[in-house]
């Protein structure tokens, strides 16, 4: 990865509290997974930004690079990376994302 | 696509006591659910647990042979 694309993933990660690497957009997930993740974040309303990882290949191969991380979507809250759709059912499930967002958002 | 069999063994390999259960989605051997589980798991976050068992899987999930992979990891009870 080249440092401008790593310079341009982390201002978008440092963009929102909650980001999300996806592929599609809010409205239209393009993938099973990332609209786990857009469905999770909806349900619980707190309010994130996406990037949509479909409409530019250096950021879509560098934040996998960036993160040590294979798969899309990626979660980042305060800029500290979350995990992908797996995990972010678990933690939905157990209610520690609840907490862990109404923290990060307060 | 791979063989449920080659993503077992390819865990197995990385994470020796492992219980790897592999579940193929669709059928076609690219979208699959594992199941893992280590005692290699004890003491890291979940970040880190899913890390290994991708670490395991790299080339597997560079060259999209895999195109999606559930990962679900526990520690034995």
């Amino acid at each position: 990865m080249d440092a401008s694309t790593k310079q341009r993933i982390e201002d978008l990660v440092g963009s929102s509290p909650v980001f999300v690497f996806m592929k599609g957009n809010k409205l239209m997930p393009q993938c099973g997974f990332s609209n786990n993740v857009v469905q999770i974040l909806n349900a619980l309303a707190v309010p994130f930004e996406t990037f949509d990882v479909l409409s530019d290949m250096e950021v879509r191969q560098g934040i996998k690079e960036f993160s040590d991380w294979p798969t899309i979507p990626q979660v980042y809250v305060n800029g500290e990376f979350m995990g992908g759709s797996d995990i972010l059912i678990e933690m939905y499930n157990s209610g520690e994302l609840r907490e862990k967002l109404a923290v990060a958002l307060a | 696509m791979v063989h449920p069999d080659q993503v077992r063994s390819a865990i197995t390999q990385a994470l020796p006591d492992a219980t790897v259960d592999v579940e193929d989605l669709t059928g076609g051997g690219d979208h699959l659910q594992v199941k893992v589980v280590s005692s290699a798991f004890s003491g890291l976050s979940r970040v880190k647990q899913h890390q290994l068992v991708y670490g395991a899987l790299r080339s597997e999930l560079a060259s999209e042979a895999i195109h999606a992979l559930a990962v679900q990891t526990s520690l034995p009870s």
